[in-house]
C-alpha cells in the first residue's frame, strides 16, 4: 500500500514537473531573450542562458573583432578572423600569449569522423545584457507633455516626461486605481441597496442588472463610443475610466455576498440608532473585506490587462495605458526581439506581483462567484 | 450558473426596529436614502450598459458610417441582418450563395478556435486532480499554473509571436533540433495560424479559472464516498469514473457553457497583436470582424447587427444552460 502511494506520488510529481516546466519555459525564454544581444537571439541551437561572443580589440586598427576557438599546433587557442580565401581563412592568434600575434591559414571545415565541421567555434561567455531594459525604456520618446489640460480658463502645461514608457506606467496606475476604487465603492453601495433596502422598483432594476450580465461587451462598444465622442471624451482618461467603473458584475457579486452577512449585527447597530450609512460603513463593509478584496483584485487585473477598449478610444501616445503602449512599441521595434521581450517583462512584472500579493483573495473570489475573466 | 444564483431573493423580514411600518413621509425618506445608495452605480449602469444595449439594438436597423452626423443615419429595417445572415441565388451559376460569405467563414473560425475548449477542460481537470493531492510543494505549483492567466494579455501575445517566429522562435528551433526539417510557419500559414492560437490559449488558460473551479469542485466531494469506494476495492480509475466524474458533473457543465460563451468573445488580443486577423482572414473571429467593421470600416449599423447576432448566440446558449442544466448533468452520471 505504502509502495503504491509512493509510486503514485512519484508519477504525480513527474506530471506536475512536466506541466510546470511547460508553464515556466515560455516565461524563462522571455526573460532570457530580454538579456541577450540581438545576435544571440538568433543563435542555433537555442540557448536558455544568454551568452555573448568574446571580442578582441585590434590595437593597430582599434577594430573590435569576434574571437573563436581554433586548434593551433595541437593546442586550443583563441583566434580572430582576418581574411577569407576560397575554403580557407586567415586567422591571428590572440591567446595563449606565447602564440599570440601568429598568423596562419586554416581550412574553413575539417574532417571529424565522417562529418565535416567548422574549424572555428565562437568563444562565448554567459553575459546578461541588462541595458536592454534601459534601451527599451528609452526607445520611445514623448514629444508632447504629459497631463497637459485646458478646461475653460484653467490651463496646465503638463510635465515634460522624456520616456513614453514612464507615461504608460503612470497612465495605467492612475486609470487602474481610479477604476478599482470607484468600482468597489459604487458597486458596494448599490449592492447594499439591493441586499438590504426596500424601495419601489428594486426587483425590476435588479433584473435589469442581471439581464445585462450576459450581454457581450462588444454589443455596448459602439454606442458607448458614440456617447463618449458626443461628450468630447474620446482620447481622455474618462474614456478609459467611466465605461468600466460602474460594474453590474460587481454589484451582483457584492449583493450576493452582503445577503450572506449575518443580520444580527446590523439589527443591533440599527437598534443603537445607527442609520443605513453607518451600518454600511461600520458593519457590512468591514465584514465583507474578503469579497471586496476579491472584487478589487479582479477589477485591477482586468483593467490593467484590458486592450480592446483602449485601442478603440485612445490615440495620443502620452495618454496610452501600458498595454496599448506596449502594442505601439511593437510597431517600430517588431523585429528587435531582445527589446520587445525586455518591454514585455517590464509590463508583466507589476501584475504578477499584484497577483502574488492578492492571490488568496483572487482564488476565493473565483470560488465565491464562479466568475470568469 | 444555476438559476438559484440569479432569481431575486425574496425580501427578508425587516429587523424589529423598522418592522412597524413608518408613516408616508418617513417611508419616502427611506426610499430616497435607498436611491442615494443606488444612484452612483445606477447612473453609470444606465449610461454605459443598459441604454447602450438598447441603442445597439436600434442601430442594428440603421445604416450609418459614424463619420457623418447622426441625422444622416438611414433606417434600413432588417437589411443589415439580411446582409449578414441571408443567402441569394447567384445569377451565373444558379446556386445559393451567402450574402456575406466572410461572416460564415469567421463564424467557422470562431467555432474552430473552440476546439481548444474540450482539450483545455480535460487538461484543467487533470491539473486540478494533481493539484488536489496532498503533496509537498503543491501550493507552489498552483501559483505557477495560474500565473499565465494573469500575465498581461498583450505581453503574452508578443511573447508567443516570438515563440512562433518561423526562423528563430523557440518552438521551431526545438522542432529542428528534434529533426523536423520543415517546421510550420505557424502564424503566417493559414492552416497553422488557428492551431497556434489554440495552443497559446491552452498555455494561458489550463491552470487558470477553470482549474480553480475544478479544484473547488474536488474539495467539495465528501471524503466518505472515496472511503466507501476504497472499501469496495475500487481502483483509481473506478473511483475517478464513478465518484469524481459524476460528482464534478455540475462543475464540468458550468465550465463548458461559460467557456463556449467566452469563446465567442475571446482571442481579441491574440488575433490583433499576433496575426491582425490574417493570413487571408484565417484567424479573424466574429468578435474581430465586429471590431473591424465598426472601427476600421466605420459601418456602425452593420457592426451593431453583427454584434446582436453574437449576442443572440450567447443568449441562446445561456437559455440552453438554464433549461438543460439539470438534465445534462444527469446524462454525465
Amino acid at each position: 500500500m505504502l509502495r503504491r502511494k509512493r509510486l503514485s506520488d512519484f508519477i504525480s510529481y513527474l506530471l506536475l514537473l512536466a506541466g510546470g516546466g511547460t508553464m515556466l519555459l515560455p516565461l524563462l525564454w522571455m526573460v532570457s531573450t530580454s538579456l541577450k544581444t540581438p545576435e544571440a537571439t538568433m543563435s542555433y541551437p537555442p540557448e536558455l542562458l544568454p551568452r555573448r561572443q568574446e571580442t578582441w580589440v585590434d590595437p593597430a586598427t582599434g577594430r573590435e573583432l569576434p574571437v573563436f576557438w581554433a586548434s593551433v599546433q595541437g593546442r586550443r587557442a583563441k583566434v580572430v578572423k582576418l581574411r577569407f580565401y576560397p575554403g580557407r581563412v586567415l586567422v591571428r592568434v590572440v591567446e595563449p600569449s606565447d602564440l599570440a600575434g601568429q598568423q596562419l591559414s586554416l581550412a574553413l571545415r575539417q574532417r571529424e569522423g565522417t562529418r565535416f565541421v567548422p574549424t572555428l567555434t565562437p568563444v562565448k561567455h554567459i553575459s546578461f545584457r541588462w541595458h536592454n531594459y534601459a534601451d527599451a525604456w528609452h526607445a520611445m520618446r514623448l514629444d508632447r507633455p504629459w497631463m497637459a489640460f485646458e478646461i475653460g480658463p484653467i490651463k496646465f502645461g503638463g510635465f515634460h516626461l522624456r520616456d513614453a514608457f514612464l507615461a504608460f506606467y503612470l497612465n495605467s496606475v492612475i486609470v487602474t486605481t481610479v477604476v478599482t476604487l470607484g468600482c468597489v465603492l459604487t458597486s458596494s453601495l448599490a449592492g447594499y441597496a439591493f441586499a438590504r433596502l426596500h424601495f419601489p422598483g428594486r426587483d425590476v432594476l435588479f433584473l435589469g442588472y442581471l439581464a445585462t450580465l450576459m450581454v457581450p461587451h462588444v454589443v455596448t462598444m459602439i454606442p458607448v463610443f458614440i456617447l463618449l465622442r458626443t461628450l468630447g471624451l474620446i482620447d481622455t482618461y474618462s474614456a478609459l475610466i467611466l465605461p468600466v467603473m460602474f460594474s453590474a458584475y460587481g454589484t451582483f457579486m457584492l449583493r450576493q455576498f452582503f445577503l450572506s452577512v449575518p443580520r444580527d449585527l446590523e439589527d443591533a447597530a440599527r437598534l443603537d440608532g445607527c442609520g443605513h450609512w453607518s451600518v454600511y460603513r461600520h458593519v457590512v463593509m468591514p465584514l465583507s473585506r474578503p469579497a471586496l478584496a476579491a472584487l478589487g483584485t479582479f477589477i485591477f487585473l482586468w483593467t490593467w490587462n484590458s486592450f480592446m477598449w483602449p485601442l478603440i478610444v485612445m490615440n495620443s501616445t502620452e495618454k496610452m495605458p501600458l498595454m496599448l503602449g506596449l502594442y505601439s512599441f511593437m510597431g517600430p521595434h517588431g523585429a528587435e526581439w531582445h527589446l520587445l521581450m525586455a518591454a514585455s517583462v517590464m509590463v508583466m512584472v507589476p501584475v504578477i506581483v499584484v497577483f502574488l500579493l492578492g492571490q488568496r483573495y483572487f482564488v476565493q473570489g473565483i470560488m465565491l462567484t464562479g466568475m470568469k475573466g | 450558473m444555476t438559476d438559484t444564483d440569479v432569481s431575486p431573493q425574496p425580501s427578508e423580514v425587516p429587523p424589529a426596529a423598522v418592522r412597524s411600518r413608518p408613516g408616508g413621509r418617513a417611508r419616502l425618506a427611506g426610499y430616497l436614502r435607498a436611491y442615494a445608495f443606488l444612484l452612483p452605480n445606477l447612473v453609470g449602469f444606465l449610461a454605459f450598459t443598459l441604454l447602450p444595449v438598447l441603442a445597439a439594438m436600434l442601430l442594428s436597423f440603421a445604416r450609418w458610417d459614424a463619420i457623418r452626423p447622426w441625422d444622416e443615419a438611414q433606417w434600413v429595417g432588417m437589411a443589415n441582418y439580411v446582409d449578414a445572415l441571408g443567402f441569394h441565388r447567384d445569377v451565373a451559376s444558379g446556386r445559393l450563395v451567402a450574402n456575406d460569405d466572410r461572416f460564415w467563414y469567421y463564424l467557422y473560425n470562431t467555432a474552430f478556435l473552440m476546439l481548444g475548449v474540450p482539450i483545455g477542460m480535460a487538461l484543467s481537470l487533470l491539473t486540478a486532480l494533481l493539484l488536489n493531492r496532498p503533496l509537498r510543494g503543491v501550493v507552489f505549483f498552483r501559483t505557477l499554473f495560474f500565473i499565465p492567466t494573469v500575465c498581461s494579455s498583450v505581453a503574452v501575445a508578443v511573447l508567443w509571436r516570438w515563440l512562433y517566429n518561423p526562423e528563430y522562435g523557440l518552438i521551431n528551433q526545438g522542432l529542428r533540433m528534434m529533426g523536423v526539417e520543415n517546421p510550420p510557419y505557424w502564424l503566417s500559414d493559414p492552416a497553422w495560424a488557428k492551431p497556434a492560437l489554440i495552443l497559446m490559449g491552452l498555455w494561458v488558460g489550463v491552470g487558470g479559472y477553470n482549474c480553480v473551479l475544478y479544484l473547488a469542485g474536488l474539495q467539495n466531494i465528501p471524503g466518505e464516498l472515496y472511503e466507501v469506494a476504497r472499501l469496495d476495492g475500487a481502483g483509481w480509475w473506478v473511483r475517478l469514473r464513478y465518484v469524481t466524474w459524476p460528482q464534478l458533473a455540475p462543475t464540468t457543465f458550468f465550465i463548458l457553457v461559460t467557456s463556449i460563451i467566452s469563446g465567442f468573445q475571446g482571442y481579441f488580443v491574440g488575433v490583433h497583436v499576433m496575426t491582425g486577423g490574417g493570413p487571408a482572414g484565417s484567424t479573424t473571429t466574429l468578435l474581430y470582424y465586429i471590431y473591424q467593421t465598426a472601427f476600421v470600416y466605420h459601418s456602425m449599423g452593420y457592426s451593431a447587427a453583427l454584434a446582436m447576432v453574437l449576442f443572440a448566440i450567447v443568449f441562446l446558449l445561456t437559455l440552453l444552460n438554464w433549461k438543460m442544466g439539470k438534465r445534462s448533468v444527469e446524462i454525465m452520471y
